[in-house]
């Protein structure tokens, strides 16, 4: 890689030279020439255009797929309308405020009290680099971004099982597991045992590699020292002056490290769709669903609960009820339909499309997760404990705290997220009501920062099985349902066609919504142009 | 993406993430009826057992006839039930609990009852579900 650098630079200013002079597109298309832009499948902004005079396409969920469509369609000369079930544009592009209420299924009321300005993300919180297309529709709305911390290696791992429960620095947790598995490694290397023949002359290289990646010793140890402790921290920190002298931490034991199972958690973050540099959009996720809402003004037709579906040869005609005034169900038709409810209601909703798309709906289970978000008096996790953004995980049920990626050194209040789960977890914490899904992260996270007991003032939580218009967190594929129906819930059936997060595969991220959208708008187009 | 074609290329990494992720997926501890179904159906169907309306809705198991059969709920927790995930982690002795807790409590008083041997029989048909962790 480093040998080819000066290549890249020219190659990168030439892009840059292309972008002026022939503009963003032609740019986007050079870049894919020579391969530069592989880490998305969004190569360029999408350009309909042609739409036959007076054709319309009724959309279905104000989602970001949903709106996406009705946005491209729109500019590609159709006459769109989109139906949707809540008051507010997004789907679970969300951010929930102070004075806010949300009620979830059962009836649970909740009245958010967060000061102004805190927020918590009930669902999407973070952008990885990479996801083009979502960043595309930022950039485009004017919606502001900023970092999101993803990685901190002053955040904790904490396991009630290890250390007596103390939290461990991320830093120590991984420079102790990096340094050992090194040391092992490098003793095997020396000893000749590898299992495969390498030369002499790379053995030292790999050795070479292993001291540095671990820092170990000259000895190849791992072992308490400067190296080690510039990794893993120190008790005394380098200063200045006369209070300049480091003291080096001891590492733990090698077998504390591994019975600890800390190393757990430090692979999370190595994963494509969290690597740094993530995003966060200013004032909360939820602002992405607002400017598009706002983009797209009297097209969403809010409070209309979609009840059935129907197509013809002639179009697609949607019953739906106004939420708010009831009252008879009404009709909303047109050409073309782009629908983009998720599986989960939508299974429950009649629609004659064929067998195979019906199958493929009705296969797909909605996974469970629950987040809560708990306002403290004091950003006491930077005050008192040097932690800026970042992610602590726990073995505890809440499974992780994270700290807001915002507002660093203000002070006065804050919100953290206490608990975000998957799997059991989070099947037991949508199982509570609200209030104790709070309690209990207010409990968890006091066993790591004893400060919760002082600061912790109000909460807020969704548990996705509970949220009224998802029924779940997103469609949980596997790979044998995707080998069966993947292609069938893509295809186009008849006049009507899928897009949404379960249409993608990258379910449960909004790239995966937008992207569903983007390809299925584009081949819906092809088939109407070309009849 | 995870867990697909670009395992074997990232083998490392997927280990690490994949043992994470094995740190929140254990099963669930609970053995009475009444546990098991405050602690986890209940989410769904409601503490009541009268299910939910929003845009979709979660089917009442108080009054449902469907639960006549006491095999039909053993059923629909082995195997899910289009959104509803299957609940297979759960031990044949858990399945046996919650089938008579949702069979005759909750207002329900059906007769007969399953045998773990029963569940044991149908576990051919268990679907395992994938344990998604969104963004
Ligand atoms: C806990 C959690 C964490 C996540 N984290 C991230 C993250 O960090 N980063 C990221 O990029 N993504 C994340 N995601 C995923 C992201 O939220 C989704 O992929 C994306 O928002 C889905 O968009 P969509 O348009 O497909 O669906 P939705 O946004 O769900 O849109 C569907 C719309 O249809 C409406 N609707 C439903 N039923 C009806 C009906 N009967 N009639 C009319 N309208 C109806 C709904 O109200 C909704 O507005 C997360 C999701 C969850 C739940």
């Amino acid at each position: 890689m480093r040998d080819e650098l000066p290549a890249l630079m020219s190659r990168r200013s030439l892009f840059s030279m292309i972008g002026k002079t022939a503009g963003i597109a032609v740019m986007y298309e050079a870049m894919a020439t020579m391969a530069y832009a592989a880490d998305s499948t969004f190569r360029q902004p999408i350009a309909l255009t042609g739409a036959p005079k007076g054709s319309s396409v009724l959309i279905l969920g104000a989602g970001l797929a949903g709106m996406v469509a009705a946005y491209e369609l729109g500019k590609a000369g159709y006459k769109v309308q989109i139906l949707e079930y809540q008051g507010r544009p997004g789907g679970r592009n969300w951010s929930l405020y102070g004075g806010d209420t949300y009620t979830e299924l059962g009836g649970f009321k909740q009245n958010i009290e967060f000061d102004k300005g805190l927020y918590l993300n009930p669902g999407p919180w973070r952008i990885p680099h990479h996801h083009k297309a979502i960043l595309h529709y930022c950039q485009l709305l004017g919606v502001q971004l900023e970092p999101f911390i993803q990685i901190n290696y002053a955040a904790y791992v904490h396991s009630t099982k290890a250390f007596g429960g103390k939290p461990q620095r991320y830093r120590s947790v991984e420079a102790d597991f990096d340094g050992y598995v090194a040391e092992l490694l490098a003793k095997t290397v020396q000893q000749d045992k590898l299992d495969r023949p390498v030369t002499k002359e790379d053995r030292e290289i790999l050795l070479q590699a292993l001291r540095g990646w671990g820092a170990l010793d000259k000895n190849y140890a791992y072992v308490k020292s400067e190296d080690a402790s510039n990794r893993r921290g120190f008790d005394h920190p380098p200063g200045g002056g006369l209070d300049a002298m480091p003291t080096p931490t001891d590492p733990v034991s090698l077998e504390d490290m591994i019975r600890g199972r800390l190393w757990r958690s430090i692979g999370s973050s190595k994963a494509y769709d969290v690597q740094q540099t993530m995003f966060q959009p200013v004032g909360g996720m939820g602002m992405i669903g607002k400017a598009f809402g706002k983009e797209l003004g009297e097209i969403i037709r809010y409070n209309a609960k979609v009840t059935e579906i129907r197509q013809d040869k002639r179009g697609v005609t949607a019953t739906f009820v106004d939420t708010l005034k009831g009252g008879a169900p009404q009709t909303a038709h047109a050409d073309w339909c782009v629908c983009t409810i998720p599986a989960s209601v939508l299974s429950q909703i009649p629609i004659n499309v064929g067998a195979p798309m019906k199958a493929a709906i009705d296969a797909l289970p909605y996974a469970a997760s629950a987040k809560v978000g708990l306002q403290m008096k004091r950003r006491f996790w930077e005050e008192d404990e040097g932690i800026y953004g970042g992610i602590t995980y726990t073995d505890q049920p809440n499974s992780m705290i994270s700290y807001p990626s915002t507002d660093f050194f203000k002070r006065g209040k804050g919100v953290l997220l206490g608990a975000y789960t998957f799997g059991p977890n989070a099947v037991e914490f949508t199982a509570m009501p609200p209030e104790e899904r709070i309690a209990k992260a207010v409990e968890y996270g006091a066993n790591i920062h004893p400060q919760y007991r002082e600061e912790f003032e109000t909460g807020a939580t969704v548990a996705w099985h509970r949220v009224p218009w998802t029924l779940g967190c997103a469609g949980s594929w596997t790979e044998e349902t995707r080998a069966a129906h993947y292609n069938d819930i893509c295809a186009i059936d008849g006049r009507i066609v899928m897009a949404g997060e379960h249409v993608s595969m990258i379910p449960a991220w909004q790239e995966g919504a937008v992207l569903s959208s983007l390809d299925a708008i584009g081949r819906l187009h092809k088939r109407i142009v070309q009849g | 993406m995870r867990g697909l074609g670009l395992a074997a290329a990232i083998a490392p990494i997927a280990i690490l993430a994949t043992s994470a992720g094995a740190q929140f997926a254990g099963g669930y501890r609970y053995q009475t009826g009444q546990d098991l179904y405050t602690h986890i159906c209940q989410g769904c169907h409601m503490p009541d057992g009268k299910g939910a309306t929003g845009a979709g809705a979660y089917p009442a198991l108080a009054g449902n006839p469907k639960l006549q059969s006491p095999l039909y709920p053993v059923l629909v927790m082995l195997k899910g039930q289009k959104a509803m995930p299957s609940f297979s982690e759960l031990s044949d002795a858990q399945i046996v609990e919650v089938t008579g807790y949702i069979r005759t409590k909750l207002g329900n008083n059906f007769p007969g009852a399953v045998t773990a041997e029963q569940v044991k029989a149908l576990r051919a048909q268990a679907v395992r579900q994938n344990a998604l962790r969104p963004g």
